[in-house]
């Protein structure tokens, strides 16, 4: 029996992912993400 | 034009997503630093390309993860799960530019390898082991004695980042030369060694290392872009299998952890038993037909 995943329960959990991506966001993460983003990463292009 | 439909989506996407011209320009190291790198892309796309727009998912991970601060990275695993649940592996063959540069390097006319199945099962499962040892475990836990982490898959493993931020901003700025050692050169070779696979193997670093596609696929059975065969419809002829680069049995599994949701299968299906659905009993026929 191959039953396929609930389209309700993917909405439910793309809710809870929404929620976590905006709670990351209100305690300041998104800020970490922009610092890093902004500056070149060293480790990224092999110079550090 | 269906046919090419996905190649123009996915330069478009890649020309959109590195649109800083100024940043192409000779002189000073100089990346985009404005609003938008706030947000992550959904695909592979270093941060430091001198025409990145947005910040890349992988990278932006492991930055909360290596921080000082410990923070539980809430943000970018909220994001990365809404991606998932809504297009899954979709991202890796429509939204990826890096996939599209090993598709282009797999048309130069050289004799291609196929892995044997023995090598190739096991190899698949490497990815997930790049997850979760250089993108999480090893930022989460390393610490310097100055209290940093590092982003350990960036800095040692990513091609991504040598191909479209370090040769170019070592290109362009003179003053980054003289800085260049041992990471630099071993960071070329995994490059050089990423290219020549591609030309001889179907995206290999989407099937063996992608520590992205690794976290995309969990989503696999349950984002909200999967594929449907139509059992009553399919004919078993294994065109399907056949023209599959991820080696997927569509037909067989239409929701294979491996499946980037390119929609090849759908194109040459002779009965048009595969398609793009949204869940159970609620197919929608793909705009790729």
């Amino acid at each position: 029996m191959n039953r396929e995943f609930p389209e309700k329960l993917t909405v439910i959990l793309l809710l809870a992912a929404v929620c976590l991506c905006i709670f990351g966001a209100a305690t300041g993460e998104m800020e970490d993400v922009f610092i890093k983003a902004v500056n070149i990463c060293m480790e990224c292009i092999g110079l550090g | 034009m269906a046919k090419h439909l996905r190649k123009i989506i996915q330069a478009g996407w890649g020309l959109l997503s590195n649109a800083y011209v100024r940043g192409f320009l000779p002189g000073q190291p100089f990346i985009y630093s404005g609003a938008l790198k706030h947000f992550c892309v959904p695909g592979m796309n270093c941060y430091s390309c001198p025409g990145a727009l947005g910040a890349c998912p992988v990278g932006a991970l492991q930055a909360v993860l290596a921080g000082r601060q410990r923070k539980f990275p809430a943000y970018v695993l909220g994001y990365l799960a809404a991606v998932g649940l809504l297009a899954g592996r979709f991202i890796c063959g429509w939204l990826c530019l890096f996939g599209l540069i090993q598709e282009l390097l797999y048309k130069i006319p050289l004799p291609k390898i196929t892995i044997p199945e023995r090598v190739d099962r096991p190899l698949r499962y490497l990815k997930y082991a790049v997850l979760l040892v250089l993108v999480v475990g090893l930022p989460l836990l390393y610490r310097s004695e100055y209290g940093a982490g590092d982003p350990f898959f960036c800095k040692y493993l990513c091609p991504v980042g040598t191909l479209e931020a370090g040769v170019p901003l070592v290109l362009m700025n003179d003053m980054l030369r003289p800085a260049l050692g041992w990471l630099f050169r071993w960071k070329m070779l995994l490059l050089i060694v990423c290219i020549l696979a591609s030309i001889l193997i179907y995206r290999p670093f989407c099937k063996y290392i992608c520590p992205l596609g690794a976290f995309y696929s969990l989503f696999r059975k349950m984002s909200l872009v999967r594929m449907h065969v139509d059992t009553d419809a399919c004919i078993n002829c294994g065109a399907c299998s056949k023209i599959c680069g991820m080696r997927v049995d569509p037909h067989l599994a239409p929701n294979s952890a491996e499946c980037i949701r390119c929609g090849e299968c759908m194109r040459v299906c002779p009965v048009n038993a595969l398609s793009f659905a949204r869940a159970a009993g609620k197919q929608e026929k793909a705009a790729v037909h």
